[in-house]
């Protein structure tokens, strides 16, 4: 069970794998992806994306600004304008 | 007839020219591979962007449309972005994309069209300003940046949207250099403002739940393709560059080459000729003894 998690900034793809769940700050509120979550698609305010390999580990975070996120068929990609490595 | 010394200071000053030459070609090309990779590593971004785009712009029409999508209404102005180098040393590059460009704006002119232009990079200018002197809107510097970033892409974009939306203009085209191969860079014009729905829209068939609504989205969305656009030329621009100036460079290299091989043979041809010459003196003087 693995959710395809893309991370995309104008210069590189910073990240393309399998993970647990992946919990983006949305807009309006956070939400946690798992796989196979509803097609959904929304914009992201400034903050930290959570990213969990395995269930039950620890969160790996990354820091986004001027995002949107899109969950599809393939999984979850995040295109970000910047990220703080 | 050229005396040796010149010619061999000749021979002296080409073979300096060619180190230079082949120094500007060695470092193009290894700018080239990493323009190359920066050009091909922010594809994926600018492709999902425009599949998203794409399924947003299908589902909002009309009037609902933010301004970037719908446009003015209106035909009569129109922006001609055009993107050259800063520097030269890169062979017909930036006269292609000038050309490009003037052929563009006459064709509008014939249509009736009023048209200007807003230049990004140095190299424009001057041979632009000579046909079109007051039609230039504005200059983007660039000069120094070192390597194209987002940061530049986003303040011309932003630039450009707000001229938009104080209706100095009613479309925009952006003409830059494709680059293809280190031999061919084709000047390119696409439509920048408003943003051309893509045609190749999918269908998506499964309901996609919007947050915020798809309004919302899409105007957040409208102004970050038009950077990924000015990102992806600027990139493209600075690929192209290195490119023509390697290949340019090449070209210059064995030209000096070729230079240098026929002023050799001028030369020791006028050396053997002076002693044979003076060989004849010494012998005609011993005969004469």
């Amino acid at each position: 069970m693995a959710l395809h998690f893309e991370l995309v900034t104008p210069s590189k793809l910073v990240r393309s794998e399998e993970v647990h769940m992946v919990v983006v700050p949305g807009a309006e509120g956070e939400f946690g992806v798992l796989e196979g979550h509803a097609p959904f698609m929304s914009t992201i305010r400034d903050g930290a994306v959570q990213v969990w390999k395995t269930e039950g580990g620890e969160p790996e975070s990354i820091e986004v600004r001027g995002g949107f996120a899109e969950v599809g068929d393939a999984g979850l990609t995040v295109l970000a304008e910047h990220v703080e490595d | 007839m050229a005396s040796l010394k010149e010619l061999k200071d000749r021979i002296k000053s080409v073979k300096s020219t060619q180190k230079i030459t082949k120094a500007k070609q060695m470092v193009a090309a290894a700018k080239l591979r990493k323009a190359q990779a920066a050009a091909e590593a922010a594809r994926p971004y600018a492709s999902r962007l425009a599949t998203v785009m794409g399924s947003l712009a299908s589902k909002v029409s009309g009037d609902s449309a933010p301004l970037l999508l719908r446009g003015t209404g209106a035909d009569q102005k129109h922006l001609l972005v055009v993107v050259n180098t800063d520097k030269g040393l890169c062979g017909g590059l930036n006269s292609n994309v000038v050309k490009e460009a003037k052929t563009q704006a006459k064709k509008l002119i014939a249509e009736g069209k009023d048209v200007t232009f807003y230049l990004i990079g140095k190299k424009g200018r001057a041979p632009i300003k000579r046909d079109y002197a007051n039609k230039i809107a504005h200059h983007y510097d660039t000069s120094d940046m070192r390597n194209p970033s987002f940061d530049e892409a986003d303040a011309i974009a932003e630039d450009l949207v707000s001229r938009f939306e104080a209706g100095e203009f009613d479309v925009a085209h952006l003409v830059y250099p494709v680059f293809k191969s280190a031999l061919a860079q084709d000047p390119t014009t696409v439509q920048l403002l408003p943003v051309p729905t893509p045609d190749n829209v999918e269908a998506s068939e499964a309901a996609v739940e919007y947050e915020p609504d798809e309004e919302a989205i899409l105007a957040e969305l409208l102004p970050r393709y038009v950077k990924t656009q000015l990102f992806g030329s600027l990139l493209e621009r600075e690929a192209s560059e290195q490119g023509a100036s390697m290949t340019a460079m090449d070209n210059a290299t064995r030209n000096a080459g070729d230079l240098i091989d026929k002023l050799t043979i001028q030369y020791n041809r006028s050396r053997q000729a002076a002693i044979t010459t003076e060989l004849i003196e010494i012998i005609a003087g011993a005969e004469a003894l």
